[in-house]
């Protein structure tokens, strides 16, 4: 890939290496009770993995899952932690077959799937041939911004974009709706302590 | 949050926060030439309010960004965005068509460019309005963080 002697060994030996804290992260996560360990745990997960996109050359999705899994989602977990208790129950009964069964069957299904996946960059697999290499080509004719993932992302998938707006802008509506709006809410508790403490500051600055 | 057990954590947050504010806006002007945009810098940005809230307390961030505010900055962004895709079909265009936005010959980019900087805004507005709602609509359900929870 670099040209350098051993450079694609070296290159290995990282995903190996982060895949295999990936693997110790996850096997933790399982095992562990405490709420507060686990959400930092998912947090050092997603930081991993955005390391290991870094290795795989995908900047961009590397950068959203820094800034959204390790930043914003452990920020809101732990704020949703607050809410409840700090552990989780202990499971009853030790090992249980049928759900071990489906994970294992699911498993399969999924490595039997990576068979047919092109190579790791494969020249010849469907994202490199079909619309993605168009993009490429035409973008700086068209578009003419440097970055040909903003001009995708903004321009010839817009509509999609778009709904992804549309998304996250309704999974807030709908939190709102649900937990922080309307009398009992914090911000109006806030807003109402602000106000009799303001009437209480006129009171004196009449009297 | 009493007395002065976490005021290293208080210094060190008063100067990381606006250098977060400003890496976020960093990461959106930047969207054209470096990786992020604005989805990234929106959450940035709103994981500095979130640190400031989480730092100094909820009822101090909600008196400087109300959830009001925030409410409303996430619906503009929406906004924006659609805004952008019914002017491009006023001037004659399909929906999101930046090439009609100011009716450019062929060759010319200064639609495409408007287009895609006044949307990855409304993608920044939308985007830290709704993750600062959604933090406050959780946090918001206990008044402070009582210092066994840390």
């Amino acid at each position: 890939m670099t040209g350098f002697e051993g450079a694609n060994f070296a290159i290995e030996l990282l995903n190996v290496t982060l895949l295999g804290i990936l693997f110790v992260v996850a096997i933790a996560i399982a095992r562990l009770r405490s709420l507060f360990a686990i959400v930092m745990l998912s947090g050092i997960y997603s930081l991993i993995s955005a390391t290991w996109f870094v290795a795989l050359d995908a900047v961009d999705v590397a950068f959203t899952e820094a800034a959204v899994g390790a930043g914003i989602s452990t920020a809101l977990f732990l704020a949703a932690m607050v809410l409840t208790s700090r552990k989780a129950k202990p499971e009853r009964g030790a090992t249980q077959i049928v759900p071990l069964l489906v994970v294992i069957a699911t498993g399969a299904v999924l490595i039997y799937a990576t068979i047919d996946l092109p190579g790791f960059g494969d020249a010849m697999s469907a994202a490199n041939t079909g619309v993605g290499m168009e993009y490429i080509e035409r973008s700086k004719a068209e578009i003419a911004i440097p970055n040909v993932v903003t001009s995708v992302l903004g321009s010839y998938r817009g509509f999609d974009t778009l709904g992804e707006v549309a998304v996250v802008f309704s999974a807030g509506l709908a939190v709102v709706l649900l937990l922080g709006f309307g009398e009992r809410s914090l911000g109006a508790t806030v807003r109402r302590e602000d106000r009799v403490a303001d009437l209480k500051k006129e009171d004196e600055g009449e009297a | 949050m009493n007395g002065d057990h976490h005021v290293i954590l208080r210094v060190v947050a008063k100067a990381l926060i606006p250098i977060i504010a400003v890496f976020g806006f960093f990461v959106h002007f930047h969207g054209e030439y470096s990786p992020g945009g604005g989805f990234q810098a929106g959450v940035i940005l709103a994981v500095a309010v979130i640190l400031y809230s989480l730092i100094f307390g909820i009822a101090p961030a909600m008196r400087a960004i109300t959830p009001g505010f925030a409410r409303s900055v996430a619906a503009f962004g929406l906004f924006l965005y659609t805004a952008v895709g019914f002017w491009a079909l006023a001037m004659g265009g399909n929906l999101l068509d930046y090439d009609a936005l100011f009716r450019e010959a062929p060759g010319g980019h200064l639609g495409q460019h408007v287009g895609i900087i006044i949307i990855e805004l409304g993608v920044l507005f939308a985007v830290t309005g709704s993750m600062v709602s959604i933090y406050y609509a959780f946090a918001g359900r206990v008044s402070e963080i009582r210092d066994e929870d840390w």
